[in-house]
C-alpha cells in the first residue's frame, strides 16, 4: 500500500524537476531582476514606468484586443460546438477534426498564411491582426465546448422539454447555463494566450497595434532585463487575477443558485 | 368479416398501429393500445420490449415512424413535448444540477401560461392568459414539497440529496404542473429494496389522491403486479396481454407471460379431452374446455399450486433435487420424470427423498402452443399436388418428389389466406377461434375436410363464419419422409 503510493508519486518526478528547472527558477529570478537596476543594486524604479501614459495605452489596447478576441471566437465557436456536438451529424467526430486541424500547423505559419491571403485585402492594422488572433485561437475556444456540449446528459434537455420549455427556452434556461464551465475554460484558453501574444501583432500589424506582449519582447531584445522583468510580473498579476474571478464564477455556477 | 369494435371507456391516451424503428430493427411493432382516463397502467416486459419506446412516443420524445396517437382524441403525433399536457418522471430524475430543489420545482411553473376569464373585459378580449405570480409558485411549490413529503427542502442542492429524496423532487417538479397524464419510467430501478417498497406505496397513494392517469415502465412484474389497476405485457415490440395484474397472473395469455409473471412450471401436454389433460404420462383433472382432442398445449402450473405429499398420496412421483430456504417458505426442485418443478412448500424435505406431487384442478392452467406453422404429414397424389384430408392441394415441385411419395408439407401461419365467399378457396371452413395477439388475430378454421388450419389475420373474423382457404403452391413447404415415419406421425 505505502509502496505503490510512493511510486506513484515517482512517477510525477521527471514534470516535477521540469517545472522547477523551467518554470519555478526562471520565475525567481524575474522577481529578483524586476526588483534590481543595471548594478544589481534594489529599487523599484523599473515599476515608476507604469507612471508613463503610454504604457498603460499599451496595456489597455492588448485587453482590448484580447476580450474582443474572446468574444468573437465565443460566439463563433458556441453555435458551432452545438452543431457538432449533434452526434446525428457527426457520427464519428471526423467533422470536429477537420475544426482542430489548422492546430497542427505551427501557429507563425498560419499567421503568414492569413498575411498573404488578406493583406491586400484589409492592410495591416488592427482589423487584420484581430482576424489573425481570432482564426488563430479559434480552436481552443471550439474545443472545451464542444467537449461539454457533446458529454451533456441529454435527459436534463429532454426533462426541460417535457416540463414545457420552447427550444429557446430550453436552451437559456437549461443548455447554457450548464456549459458554462466550457465557456470559462475556453475563454481563459483564448484569453490568456492573446493577452500576452506579440508575434501576431508583429506580423499582421502596425506601430497602432503595438501590444503589451510587445513591450515585453522589446525590452528583452534590446538588454533591459529588470524592466522587462517588471512588465513581465504586472502582466502575470493581471492574468493571474483574470483567472481568479473565472474560477471564482465556475465554482458559484457549479456548486449551486 | 367483422370490424373490430371500439371499447367505449373513457380513453386518455390512445395509440394506434405504432411503428418504431431504431436503425432498421423494429423495436415496437404495429401497437395499438388505449389507456382509461385516471387508471394506473403499467408497461411490463423484459428489456428490449419496447416499453420505453412507447413511453417515450406518448411523451413526444421519439416520433412514431407510423401509425397515430391520440390525447383526448386529438392527434398529438406531431405535437412536439414542451406542448403536450404530459409529465415524466425519469429514470435517472434528470434534476437540473444548476438548480436547487425550489428551481428545480419551479421550473415548469415559470413556463407556463394559464388562462384567465376577465367578466369585465370587452367581448372577445375576456379570455387572457398569464404567467404565475412569485407568491402562487412558492405556493404550489410548497405543496408540491408536501405531497412528496420533503418540506423545508426549498433550499437544498439537488446533488446533496439522497436518491430517494432526488425522485422525489422528480415527482413534485413532474406533479405540480398538474398533468393530464403522469409517465413514469423505472422511477425507482434506482433504489434500495426498502426505500423502492415505500415508494410503492406512496406512488399509490398520491395516484389515488390526485385522480391523475399514471403510465408507468418497469420490468420488475412484482412492481407492477403491486400498484397496477392494469398491465400491458409486452415481448419483442408486440403486445402479448392486458388485463388486471390478478387476470394475467391467474390467466396468463400464453407461456410468454406466464413464464414473465411469476415463476411457473411449464409443461408440454395434451387436451384429452374437456376438463382432462395428459402430461407427464398422467391424466389430470382441469378446468378448462374447448379445445381439440388431443391438441399439444402448453400446461402451466405456479409453484405455490403444487403440494408435495407422500409418494403414495401423490398424483407424480419426484425426487427433491435442491432446497432453499426463501424466509417464509421453502423452494424446492422436484424431478419428476423428465420434468424438474420448481415448488413453493412450508414443510422441509430432505434432498434426495421421494416425495409426491399433486396439483389441484385450479391451481393447472391449459395455453394454446405457440404455433409456427401448420404441418400436414401426408402424400402427393400427383407429381404437382398433396393430399390433405381428400382434398388436392397443388404444391411447387422442384422435380424431387413423385406421385405416391410420402411427405411432410408445412405452411407457414402467414401463408393461409382467408376469403370471405367460401367457393373461392380450396376448400371451405368455419371459423372456429380468434385470438387477438396484439397486432393481429390467430384464427383456427376447422375445414370441411376435417382438418384445421391455423392462421394469422390482420383482420378479425367472428367465430362460425363460413370462409374460403386459399394455400398458394409456393407456400407449401414439403420434406420427403419415409413410410415408418409417416407411420409413426
Amino acid at each position: 500500500m505505502n509502496n505503490s503510493k510512493l511510486s506513484k508519486q515517482m512517477f510525477a518526478l521527471p514534470y516535477a524537476i521540469l517545472a522547477v528547472v523551467f518554470v519555478i527558477i526562471p520565475l525567481v529570478i524575474m522577481m529578483f531582476t524586476a526588483f534590481v537596476d543595471g548594478n544589481g543594486s534594489f529599487t523599484f524604479d523599473n515599476f515608476l514606468n507604469f507612471g508613463n501614459a503610454d504604457v498603460w495605452k499599451v496595456l489597455g489596447r492588448s485587453f482590448i484586443m484580447a476580450f474582443l478576441t474572446t468574444v468573437i471566437c465565443l460566439v463563433l465557436a458556441y453555435p458551432t460546438a452545438m452543431i457538432l456536438a449533434n452526434s446525428r451529424l457527426n457520427k464519428s467526430a471526423t467533422i470536429v477534426m477537420l475544426f482542430v486541424l489548422p492546430m497542427w500547423i505551427n501557429s507563425l505559419l498560419r499567421i503568414y498564411a492569413v498575411k498573404l491571403i488578406f493583406e491586400d485585402m484589409l492592410g495591416r492594422g488592427f482589423g487584420l491582426v484581430l482576424l489573425g488572433m481570432v482564426y488563430d485561437f479559434f480552436p481552443f475556444m471550439l474545443m472545451p465546448l464542444y467537449t461539454i456540449l457533446a458529454n451533456m446528459d441529454h435527459s436534463y434537455i429532454e426533462a426541460a422539454e417535457d416540463l414545457g420549455a420552447s427550444p429557446l427556452k430550453n436552451f437559456l434556461t437549461v443548455i447554457l447555463p450548464l456549459s458554462v464551465p466550457g465557456i470559462i475554460s475556453g475563454v481563459l484558453m483564448v484569453f490568456m494566450p492573446t493577452v500576452s501574444t506579440f508575434a501576431v501583432s508583429d506580423i499582421l500589424g502596425n506601430p497602432d497595434t503595438y501590444m503589451f506582449g510587445n513591450l515585453i519582447n522589446y525590452n528583452m531584445e534590446k538588454g533591459y532585463y529588470n524592466l522587462g522583468s517588471a512588465y513581465s510580473i504586472v502582466m502575470l498579476a493581471l492574468i493571474g487575477i483574470t483567472t481568479l474571478i473565472a474560477n471564482r464564477i465556475t465554482a458559484v455556477r457549479g456548486g449551486k443558485k | 368479416m367483422a370490424k373490430v369494435k371500439v371499447g367505449d371507456w373513457d380513453k386518455i391516451i390512445e395509440l394506434k398501429d405504432v411503428c418504431k424503428s431504431y436503425d432498421g430493427k423494429m423495436v415496437v411493432k404495429n401497437l395499438s393500445l388505449a389507456i382509461k382516463r385516471g387508471a394506473f397502467v403499467t408497461l411490463l416486459g423484459p428489456s428490449g420490449c419496447g416499453k420505453t419506446t412507447t413511453l417515450r412516443m406518448i411523451a413526444g420524445f421519439e416520433e412514431a415512424d407510423s401509425g397515430t396517437i391520440f390525447l383526448e382524441k386529438q392527434d398529438v403525433t406531431e405535437i412536439p413535448p414542451h406542448k403536450r399536457p404530459i409529465n415524466t418522471v425519469f429514470q435517472k430524475y434528470a434534476l437540473f444540477p444548476h438548480l436547487n430543489v425550489y428551481g428545480n420545482i419551479a421550473y415548469g411553473l415559470k413556463l407556463k401560461r394559464i388562462e384567465e376569464t376577465d367578466p369585465n373585459a370587452p367581448a372577445g378580449k375576456q379570455v387572457k392568459t398569464r404567467k404565475f405570480t412569485r407568491a402562487e409558485i412558492a405556493e404550489k411549490v410548497q405543496r408540491a414539497l408536501k405531497l412528496v413529503g420533503l418540506e423545508g427542502y426549498e433550499q437544498r442542492d439537488v446533488t446533496s440529496l439522497s436518491g430517494g429524496q432526488q425522485q422525489r423532487v422528480a415527482i413534485a417538479r413532474a406533479l405540480v404542473l398538474q398533468p393530464k397524464v403522469l409517465l413514469l419510467d423505472e422511477p425507482l430501478g434506482a433504489l434500495d429494496l426498502k426505500m423502492r417498497k415505500e415508494m410503492q406505496l406512496e406512488l399509490m397513494e398520491m395516484h389515488k389522491k390526485l385522480g391523475i392517469t399514471f403510465v408507468y415502465v418497469t420490468h420488475d412484474q412484482e412492481e407492477a403486479l403491486t400498484m397496477s389497476d392494469y398491465i400491458v405485457v409486452m415481448k419483442d415490440g408486440v403486445v402479448q396481454q392486458i388485463g388486471s395484474p390478478k387476470a394475467i397472473y391467474d390467466e396468463p395469455a400464453n407461456a410468454f407471460v406466464a413464464d414473465f409473471i411469476g415463476e411457473s412450471n411449464i409443461i408440454s401436454g395434451t387436451m384429452i379431452e374437456d376438463y382432462k389433460v395428459r402430461f407427464l404420462d398422467t391424466d389430470f383433472k382441469c378446468l378448462d374446455k374447448n379445445f381439440n382432442k388431443n391438441e399439444e398445449v402448453d400446461v402451466v402450473i405456479r409453484p405455490e399450486d403444487i403440494k408435495i405429499t407422500d409418494v403414495e398420496k401423490g398424483m407424480l412421483e419426484g425426487k427433491v433435487v435442491s432446497q432453499v430456504f426463501k424466509g417464509t417458505f421453502y423452494e424446492m426442485n422436484v424431478l419428476a420424470g423428465d420434468y424438474e418443478f420448481t415448488v413453493q412448500s412450508t414443510e422441509s424435505r430432505d434432498v434426495g427423498e421421494e416425495v409426491g406431487i399433486s396439483v389441484k384442478p385450479n391451481g393447472i392452467h391449459i395455453m394454446k402452443k405457440m404455433l409456427v406453422a401448420n404441418e400436414f404429414v401426408t402424400e402427393m397424389d400427383s407429381d404437382e399436388s398433396i393430399d390433405i384430408n381428400g382434398v388436392s392441394f397443388n404444391v411447387f415441385n422442384n422435380g424431387n418428389f413423385r406421385q405416391g411419395d410420402k411427405v411432410k408439407a408445412s405452411v407457414s401461419l402467414d401463408d393461409i389466406i382467408l376469403t370471405d365467399y367460401e367457393e373461392e378457396g380450396i376448400v371451405g371452413g368455419n371459423i372456429v377461434q380468434t385470438v387477438y395477439k396484439g397486432s393481429y388475430f390467430q384464427v383456427q378454421v376447422a375445414a370441411d375436410n376435417n382438418c384445421d388450419f391455423w392462421l394469422d389475420s390482420d383482420d378479425e373474423w367472428d367465430i362460425g363464419d363460413r370462409v374460403g382457404i386459399q394455400i398458394k403452391p409456393e407456400s407449401f413447404v414439403l420434406e420427403k419422409i419415409t413410410e415408418e415415419e409417416a407411420a409413426n406421425e
